[in-house]
């Protein structure tokens, strides 16, 4: 049996779905970042796959993508502390100063 | 014993194959592929975040693996060199400064469990949709990956076809230094 692109893409939506539901259920910030990161995997995963199908241009824009989660990263985590100096917690569902 | 011969014998095959053919293949997808999806579930349903973060460092690492069987050995050293050393030790860093006892003894799941049943579903939907139609969509034939000089061949890219999207991505880097700096400093 051979492994086609296909299966790569289904396991990259399987993380993407993993990801989606992190996001929208937990409530720890750090764990909501966590999720986004696996989102950003699946899209990696996928820009991969199809690399193998068409070419370089997969591989190289996946190197983008980790220089954008590097920086999302380094942007969310510093958000979160800047949260955490103000409100002693991690919970989204604290975080309601802009809420009317 | 010949019962024990005739199941070893297509597993044995599969990986003594001959030529430059990749051995085995089947079997470490799967194996990479269960191990990413299986440490990822744990990353979303764990209550230490520090739990969390080394069940990610799994997913990581068992995506570098399936990067390396798709003939991209750059992308997964870059995987495991900036993603699994970089990424994760600045989300450890920041656990540990903002990990709280009384945190962890809290519901750590909050009331949107409808709109991530709904986003789950649809998402089902669209798996489903890719994996009938994908057969006729996706071409069967793969390209010739350069497998030798990959790294090289990537470097030319990103200098060549690529060079704007490398100095906005050197750019966003900077943007994101600045930000990093301005959001957690104290007083600037």
């Amino acid at each position: 049996m051979e492994i086609t692109t296909l299966h790569y893409l289904v396991v990259a939506a399987a993380l993407f779905i993993i990801g989606v539901i992190g996001v929208i259920t937990r409530r720890n910030v750090v764990i909501i970042l966590m999720s986004i990161e696996l989102i950003l995997n699946a899209v990696n995963l996928n820009l991969v796959a199809f690399s193998r199908l068409y070419g370089l241009h997969g591989q190289v824009f996946s190197v983008f993508v980790i220089t954008d989660a590097a920086a999302e990263a380094a942007v969310g985590l510093g958000i979160l502390i800047a949260f955490f100096r103000n409100k002693e917690t991690v919970n989204v569902d604290e975080v309601d100063l802009l809420k009317w | 014993m010949t019962l024990l011969a005739t199941t070893l014998m297509p597993l044995l095959a599969a990986f003594v194959d001959d030529g430059m053919k990749p051995v085995g293949t089947p079997y470490f997808f799967y194996l990479l592929s269960g191990m990413a999806i299986v440490s990822a579930i744990l990353v979303i349903t764990r209550r230490n975040p520090v739990h969390s973060a080394l069940m990610l460092i799994v997913t990581l690492l068992s995506l570098a693996g399936l990067y390396l069987m798709l003939y991209a050995p750059f992308v997964a050293g870059v995987q495991i060199i900036v993603y699994a050393g970089g990424i994760m030790v600045l989300f450890l860093f920041v656990i540990m400064l903002v990990n709280l006892e009384r945190n962890q003894r809290e519901y750590q799941f909050n009331k949107a469990w409808p709109i991530g049943i709904a986003a789950t579903a649809a998402l089902a939907v669209l798996i489903g949709l890719v994996y009938m139609r994908g057969h006729s969509v996706f071409p069967r034939t793969t390209v010739a990956l350069p497998e030798q000089d990959n790294t090289q061949q990537i470097g030319i890219w990103l200098y060549q076809n690529y060079m704007l999207p490398f100095e906005i991505a050197s750019i966003l880097l900077l943007v994101a230094i600045i930000g990093a700096v301005v959001m957690a400093k104290k007083r600037i």
